[in-house]
């Protein structure tokens, strides 16, 4: 029966120590461990959402970044086709001006060769009629002489004025 | 390592103090050793012969005498017999006056007392250093013993404060840390040879009881004692002319504690009585080949009761957060709920 029977001493030293315990330990201990760990708990919370804000703007970031890669290719691509059709234009005018010039110096050439040509047959036609009035002056000067010298004369002559 | 390898020697060692303390030639009665081990006591009862016994000071509160403090040795002479001092003797573990009629009220440093102040130092010495922690490694993972108690503390808020309280938490997590490690460092102390058994004596486990019952009905509110008075979702000829069910629920109120002393208390004894009465079979059959089954049964004994320590203290603690719960709660919704409680 003693077992069961409460001891007054007992209860009232547990009374005394258990309420200092939840007193001391409540003030100085507790309060202090869970305002530390709210602390933390509010910390980490802070550095994950943190973390996540970074993770979002890098996002954004390499979504820009591919963006303005996006756009300086076709910005490049353009330019490529601006060039090029550019460089075949430059090139076709240049063609044609090539062109230009060279029928352009063709016909002169072809004018130039046509003057030459005038002026050569001109020049033959003024030797031969030269060389015409030496024979026929030297015809006349040695004719009566012989008739077969004078014909082989005349060949000879004939052959020394060949047009060459 | 060494120190682990010590403790656990140590506790072991509880086995033998038990298995040497009862040869005294006359007839052995394990009833006697059983209640001497598991009662409270004015003396430290280490082992027998010279230097075992601790004396513990005796503090008598009488009308008549006022405040009386004295060794409790002298209530022993030269020969180690008990005698009567000052006009009191020792009666079967009590402190009785010699003169018909005087009463006197007994606040004496007991075993359990004082083994109380020993767990409330360590309990001190313990989560002040953990606080230290804290303060050491704010805002860091914790270290040390900081890193072993956390776990416990958070167990106590997420799984125990916070789903039983709800929001208002935050008042009774105090009380409920301190009442968890109160229960499991001295229900783990009891479990050291020689120590008392605190945790294990009803004058203990009541007024922790009556703490829990005192708080859960100052913050009670009204939708508590409405629940009680006039108990919501029951037919009315059940509250009117005959009020069975505030009655009943009347009652509940005061068999919560109740159901609190009684389960620490016998759980506890229990333990110890079990791993007691593992020993007295060797000496009831006066054979040493009993011994090693005994020691191999108590062994286990004590490993099971390192594991109901814990649940014992988590069991009250549990039980108080439903309490505090029921008391604060602030509409009730669901009735299975309630019933659960009970």
């Amino acid at each position: 029966m003693d077992l069961v029977t409460p001891g007054i001493g007992l209860i009232f030293w547990q009374t005394v120590t258990f309420l200092a315990v939840i007193l001391i330990l409540g003030k100085f201990v507790w309060r202090p461990i869970m305002n530390a760990l709210k602390a933390r708990e509010g910390s980490i919370e802070e550095a994950l959402r943190a973390a996540e804000l970074a993770r979002e703007e890098m996002e954004k970031l390499h979504a820009d970044n591919e963006k303005l890669m996006a756009e300086a290719r076709v910005e490049r691509d353009q330019v490529i086709k601006d060039a090029s059709v550019l460089a075949s234009k430059m090139r076709e005018e240049a063609r044609e001006e090539a062109n230009k010039i060279t029928q352009k110096m063709i016909d002169d050439a072809r004018h130039t060769i046509q003057l030459e040509k005038q002026a050569a047959i001109n020049e033959i036609r003024n030797q031969v009629a030269e060389f015409s009035l030496q024979i026929s002056e030297k015809i006349l000067r040695r004719n009566l002489e012989n008739e077969s010298q004078q014909k082989a004369l005349i060949e000879e002559y004939l052959k020394d004025m060949k047009l060459n | 390592m060494r120190i682990y390898v010590l403790g656990i020697a140590l506790w072991l060692s509880g086995l033998f103090p038990v298995l040497a303390a009862e040869d005294h030639g006359e007839a052995f009665n394990p009833g006697e050793m059983i209640n001497h081990h598991i009662q409270d006591s004015h003396f430290w009862h280490f082992w027998d012969g010279p230097y075992g016994t601790m004396p513990l000071p005796v503090i008598l509160y009488s009308t008549d005498r006022g405040i009386e403090v004295f060794s409790s040795f002298k209530f022993y002479d030269e020969h180690h017999q008990l005698v009567p001092w000052q006009g009191y003797q020792i009666e079967h573990g009590h402190i009785i006056p010699l003169e018909e009629g005087r009463t006197v009220i007994d606040f004496s440093i007991t075993k359990n007392v004082a083994a109380m102040f020993l767990s409330v130092i360590l309990l001190f010495g313990v989560f002040f250093s953990v606080r230290k922690g804290y303060d050491r490694n704010a805002g860091k993972p914790p270290k040390g013993i900081q890193s072993f108690f956390e776990p416990i503390i958070l167990f106590i808020r997420d799984e125990v404060a916070i789903p039983n309280i709800g929001s208002k938490y935050e008042k009774y997590l105090p009380y409920l840390l301190s009442i968890f490690f109160f229960i499991w460092f001295n229900n783990m102390l009891g479990l050291f040879p020689g120590a008392a058994n605190v945790t294990g004596n009803i004058a203990v486990t009541l007024t922790l009881a009556v703490f829990t019952f005192i708080i859960t009905q100052i913050n009670a509110n009204k939708y508590y004692w409405q629940h009680i008075f006039n108990t919501p979702g029951v037919p009315w000829w059940l509250k009117i002319p005959i009020p069975i069910m505030p009655v009943v629920e009347l009652i509940g109120v005061f068999t919560k504690p109740f159901s609190l002393t009684v389960r620490l208390f016998a759980n506890i004894t229990a333990g110890h009585i079990i791993i007691l009465s593992l020993f007295s079979l060797i000496f009831i059959f006066e054979s040493i080949w009993v011994g090693p089954l005994s020691v191999l049964f108590a062994i286990f004994m004590n490993f099971l009761e390192l594991f109901v320590a814990l649940l014992q203290a988590f069991i009250f603690t549990i039980l108080s957060a439903m309490y505090f719960g029921a008391a604060v709660e602030e509409h009730h919704h669901d009735e299975g709920l309630e019933q659960k409680v009970v």
